[in-house]
């Protein structure tokens, strides 16, 4: 299935879940947040959020602004 | 000389001045500025991690969140629905419900839009969060700001990153006038002085990044400022002099001794 991720599609196994998408990009996860179809996903929710085909994730952390 | 704290969100704040994390030279200068500023609130933006995420240097490992406050806004954000959607996200993410709210209009001056950012702070604060809103100097739409709840108006002194300095005074002061939320001056600092100016008229804090980030020595600027800040705010508990066209002497006219012959 391909997974849109931070703009970028990507080729991943079915049945991957928000926690093991994460653990695949080595995404730290302090300070980070994920949206899955525009939808904030509470980290409590990651390990039982399953990603289908034509999914957009985004995830994001803080970064140098004013 | 007593005075009271800046209250944001439920926080107590003995500094006046809020700085920004972006486009310093290094981390390393700018986690020197930061300290360098006394600000305890520092904001920063919400973005992508890039992909893959491992070894990447971040900018939180720079900055201790046990002593500061972090401020995330909604930059990049021109409409309130993706401003609102940040906002969920610097929280999930761990940011605090304090939030910075942008809601720029158009990319050449970075002006807000004041219909989606209005609309913004009643969702927002509706849903929990403190919202500091960018706003124009407009004491009408500062009003309407703090009636739909905003913690605080920010109002801009100038264009973000322009350095044009405060170019409204009056409408700062009216907008000191037409709320009771604290009153910040974000954008458009470009020195010390223009700091000074902010908290003379009253302003309860100023937020500030480039006019640091982007001087030649910025841990130099960030103490400037920091001194600016709190001399600006002295100057205004002081209660300055009214201004007078013509001289009025300060040494006694009687007892001038005669010359004359």
């Amino acid at each position: 299935m391909v997974v849109v991720v931070n703009g970028e599609p990507m080729d991943l196994p079915e049945g991957l879940t928000i926690a093991d998408l994460l653990a695949r990009l080595k995404v730290r996860r302090e300070y980070t947040a994920v949206a899955l179809n525009r939808e904030v996903t509470p980290k409590s929710l990651y390990s039982e959020s399953i990603l289908r085909d034509g999914d957009k994730v985004e995830i994001v952390r803080p970064m140098g602004g004013g | 000389m007593y005075d009271t704290s800046l209250w944001l969100g439920g926080k107590e704040f003995k500094s006046r001045l809020i700085v920004g994390t972006g486009k310093y030279p290094s981390f390393e200068n700018m986690r020197e500025a930061i300290e360098a500023s006394g600000a305890e609130m520092v904001t920063v933006a919400v973005r992508r991690v890039s992909l893959p995420g491992q070894g990447e240097s971040s900018l939180l490992d720079y900055i201790d969140t046990q002593r500061y406050v972090l401020l995330p806004n909604t930059a990049g954000c021109y409409t309130a629905d993706e401003a609102v959607r940040t906002c969920y996200l610097a929280r999930e993410a761990g940011l605090g419900s304090l939030v910075k709210l942008e809601v720029i209009g158009d990319s050449r001056t970075l002006f807000p839009d004041v219909i989606g950012l209005l609309e913004a702070t009643r969702t927002l604060s509706r849903e929990g969060f403190s919202v500091l809103p960018y706003t124009n100097d407009d004491p009408i739409m500062a009003k309407k700001l703090e009636d739909a709840g905003a913690a605080a108006v920010m109002p801009l002194g100038a264009p973000i990153g322009s350095g044009l300095g405060i170019r409204n005074p009056y409408n700062i002061k009216l907008i000191l006038e037409a709320v009771t939320v604290p009153v910040i001056v974000d954008a458009g600092v470009g020195t010390a002085s223009d700091a000074a100016i902010a908290m003379e008229l009253g302003a309860d804090g100023v937020l500030m990044n480039t006019a640091i980030a982007g001087a030649k020595d910025p841990v130099a600027m960030a103490t400037a400022m920091k001194l600016a800040v709190e001399a600006g705010r002295l100057a205004f508990k002081a209660g300055r002099i009214g201004k007078k066209l013509y001289a009025t002497a300060s040494s006694p006219i009687e007892g001038v001794p005669e010359w004359t012959s």
